[in-house]
């Protein structure tokens, strides 16, 4: 029966390896939804192979958390070169680590909330939190989460202890209420219909109707826009402002292609990758696309003021947030 | 028994500790800190709790289901046995939402109460939890119970009928040792897979009251990356199995045998309120499960008119491939230890299916973390994933597989031990002419959910996933996550009736060749 065992595990691998060739080999982890055909990942692909004399690999495992711990555990045995797809709340644990590169700079005009300083990683792409709803269901959405509070309205959100939206929300009360974060949970704790693992969760039952707003980005009006003709899903804008997410791509440290994975970092500012960023990755670009957005960009909200902590806060607030959160809702 | 000698049976567990105990105790070589929180007692708990009462209420409404299957011929009926594998091999996310559309708030109930001035039903909270665990599995045990109604011969019931035994006797004497034999198991699959719930409990459960361990375990290797403590927890998750394992094998007693095994066809004549109570019972539990599943075929329906997603194809055949691979190692590796355990003492016995249950309490996350950590340093987990992946989802199945097989090999050895003895028959032709028959059908049952089981697996895959491989499951869960919900909804209707047809096929594959039904 061993055999047998062993036979079948033969006739799958066969499968799974790839093809040896003499080109270098460029393998970039990233989450889930970059990695198919409709996702950024093969149009960036092909434009960057265009000029690498290269085979860019894309990987994707799971989502940002996942990521992180993906290379944790892989440590200095890693495949990877690149990591693409943290965002800014799991950066300072990322640095920790050690297993990451210093980049070599941007000679480009970043277009990020916030001022870029970060030695280590580079951002691609971001969007603000927003809550999504249907605005043929809902005439006067919340202006606040205040409002929110006192309205009857019912929300979905993710789970800051498995989800990254869910965490950035938990910041996001933060970043606007400071000491107040606490009372402002309890107030929302009976909107809160239920919390789900992951986006995938929330997002598909919002569709199905299930609560009046859930948690998602600004930038998703504009999928249901441009993919599905649908103006209905709206983002609703917040007085205190929105929390930012930014995302981002660094080297690792053990990584046998440095100068390629050098080259990718600074392919990733140029308008080749940004431009295919808006409608596939459905977030803003970091660097200003040659091309103006798509009209359905001008249709988002604008949040002001755009909320984002530091990597250093983000990292030291964490479990004391995800406790308050946790406590409140747990009432 | 000369060419199934005990060895193969001592590998097998020997496996199912290294996945289980061996991944875990890999965790805790990375890194300990502290002890289990108040939160996370809490999370145990809560998870005890939900539990006891899915597995409680599942087994509780699978008796007088499976029996009212058994009484009753009406049109369809095969059908909806048939139908009967298929909420148990759902992927979660599709499950729910099919749940939704019921009993959500946007769902149909809630369309036909509201007009009447009803105040909306709200299943969020411990209600909803139940409610989904129980469609889950309601179906799970009311098979392996008509599996049980299955064995018991015919002549028994024409007995019973001749010497007016009244229902409740009939019930005490022949049916209650049959349930005897089958409940406490079922009862502890249903439970086992009611423990390691975590995105269906979290979803429905309205909030973080609803915790279960298996969040803090994804919580403790995803974000906050303390292997020691998902070891911790993981460990605990374990005892609290182990001992729930032991008390219900402890607690099952063979099924009585005698007379010939056919389909009891031939029923005493029953009364009107039995026949009532049966009818109420198939209109209120086949609706139940059926509805949410009709509801995700007609949006499948719709979604798949405007074309196949791209890329499907390809992840049908890479999960049909994996989910065959799977069932058949599942399936051999249940009966090599199956065999070994009737052979071996009561007591010892327990212990064994005991161990071999365990990978049902084990988090995909631990020991997928675990195996990860283990092969590292010797070789890429990526490009082992596949088999990684087969392995992983036939150790999975491995615990249906050895309920089914275990009691009908008992069966079998009770029956016919004594006659093979005499006529000197061992080894090979013992297997083939004596104990293959009997153990065709549970055989072809086990392939059948390993099959199923397998194909709707998103849990291993998702931490291997070596680039260009993917399921379907996965599949449709990244065009779920590219909020390509049509397509999605197309994909999940294809893995719907792919799982449902390999569970059919195998399941129908084991009845033929025998002269039962």
């Amino acid at each position: 029966m061993n055999t047998l065992l062993k036979a079948a595990a033969l006739t799958l691998l066969a499968g799974s390896v790839a093809a040896q060739t003499e080109t270098p080999t460029l393998t970039i982890y990233t989450y889930d939804s970059f990695v198919p055909e409709w996702g950024p990942g093969p149009k960036i692909e092909a434009a960057f192979e265009e000029t690498c004399a290269c085979d860019l690999v894309f990987v994707g495992a799971g989502d940002g958390a996942a990521l992180l711990s993906r290379i944790r555990l892989e440590g200095a045995r890693s495949e990877a070169d690149i990591v693409l797809g943290l965002d800014t709340s799991l950066t300072e644990a990322a640095k920790a680590t050690g297993l990451f590169a210093p980049h070599g700079g941007w000679d480009v005009e970043l277009d990020v909330p916030g001022e870029w300083t970060d030695e280590v990683f580079l951002p691609y792409d971001w969007s603000h939190l927003a809550f999504i709803y249907d605005k043929t269901k809902l005439a006067e959405p919340p202006r606040s989460f205040e409002e929110l509070a006192a309205s009857d309205l019912s929300i979905v959100i993710q789970d800051p202890r498995s989800s990254t939206p869910g965490l950035a929300l938990v910041f996001w009360v933060k970043a606007a209420y400071g000491e107040r974060a606490g009372e402002i949970w309890e107030g929302l704790a009976p909107r809160v219909l239920t919390v789900t693992k992951g986006w995938t969760e929330a997002y598909n039952m919002f569709l199905a109707g299930e609560a009046d707003m859930v948690l998602s980005y600004t930038t998703s009006p504009a999928y249901h826009i441009i993919a599905e003709e649908d103006d209905t899903k709206v983002a609703a804008e917040f007085r205190e402002g929105h929390y930012t997410q930014v995302e981002v791509a660094g080297i690792l440290q053990a990584s046998d292609q440095p100068e390629l994975a050098q080259d990718f970092l600074d392919f990733m500012l140029t308008d080749a990758f940004q431009s295919i960023i808006p409608t596939s990755n459905w977030a803003y670009p970091a660097v200003k696309t040659a091309t103006p957005l798509p009209e359905a960009f001008n249709t988002l909200i604008k949040p002001d003021p755009a909320l984002l902590l530091s990597a250093e806060d983000a990292e030291t607030m964490r479990k004391q947030a995800i406790t308050e959160w946790q406590g409140a809702l747990s009432r | 028994m000369v060419i199934i000698r005990s060895a193969p049976g001592p590998i097998v567990l020997a496996l199912i500790l290294t996945l289980t105990f061996g991944a875990t105790a890999a965790l805790l070589t990375v890194d300990g800190s502290g002890g289990l929180t108040a939160s996370d007692w809490s999370a145990v708990r809560f998870t005890l709790l939900q539990s006891m009462l899915s597995a409680a209420i599942s087994c509780a409404l699978a008796i007088p289901l499976a029996r009212a299957l058994i009484r009753r011929r009406f049109p369809g009926r095969a059908a909806t046995i048939a139908l009967l594998g298929a909420p148990f091999l759902l992927p979660v996310i599709v499950a729910v939402l099919g749940l939704l559309a019921v009993w959500g708030r946007g769902g149909i109930i809630n369309d036909i109460i509201t007009p009447f001035g009803i105040p909306k039903l709200n299943i969020y909270g411990l209600p909803g939890i139940l409610l989904a665990h129980v469609f889950f599995n309601l179906p799970l045990v009311t098979r392996f119970l008509l599996q049980g109604w299955a064995q018991i011969p015919a002549t028994q019931f024409r007995l019973a009928a001749q010497l007016g035994l009244t229902p409740s006797a009939r019930f005490r004497i022949i049916e209650a040792p049959m349930l005897r034999a089958i409940i406490p198991g079922a009862f502890l699959l249903v439970f086992l897979l009611c423990m390691t719930s975590f995105a269906t409990a979290l979803a429905l459960g309205g909030g973080p009251k609803a915790t279960t361990i298996e969040l803090a375990i994804y919580q403790a290797i995803r974000f906050e990356f303390d292997l020691g403590q998902a070891a911790r927890l993981a460990l605990t998750q374990f005892a609290l199995c182990g001992a729930a394992a032991l008390l219900a094998l402890s607690l099952t007693r063979p099924q009585p045998i005698g007379g010939t095994i056919a389909t009891p066809d031939i029923w005493p004549a029953h009364s009107r309120a039995i026949r009532t109570q049966d009818v109420a019972f198939l209109a209120l539990l086949i609706p139940f499960l059926a509805t949410p599943l009709a509801l995700l075929g007609i949006n499948g329906t719709a979604a798949l008119a405007s074309g196949l997603p791209t890329g499907l194809p390809k992840a049908a055949l890479t999960s049909l491939t994996i989910a065959l691979a799977s069932a058949t190692a599942s399936a051999l590796m249940a009966l090599a230890l199956a065999l070994w355990l009737t052979r071996l003492s009561r007591v010892q016995g327990v212990v064994v299916e005991g161990l071999g249950i365990l990978m049902l309490a084990a988090s995909p996350f631990v020991v997928g973390t675990g195996l990860f950590i283990l092969i590292n340093p010797i070789a890429s987990p990526f490009a082992l994933a596949l088999p990684i992946t087969g392995i992983l989802n036939a150790a999975v199945a491995l615990p249906f597989a050895l309920r089914t097989l275990v009691p009908a090999l008992r069966e079998s050895e009770q029956r016919f031990g004594p006659l093979s003895q005499s006529l000197a028959l061992t080894g090979w032709s013992k297997f083939r002419l004596v104990t293959w028959p009997t153990i065709q059908r549970p055989m072809g049952f086990a392939l059948g959910l390993a099959a199923a089981l397998s194909m709707g697996d998103l849990g291993v895959i998702t931490l291997f996933a070596p680039p260009g491989i993917e399921t379907l499951p996965l599949f449709m869960y990244r065009l779920m996550g590219a909020y390509r919900m049509a397509d999605a909804a197309g994909a999940a209707l294809i893995l719907m009736a792919l799982s449902l047809a390999l569970f059919w096929a195998f399941d129908r594959g084991g009845r033929l060749g025998t002269h039962t039904r």
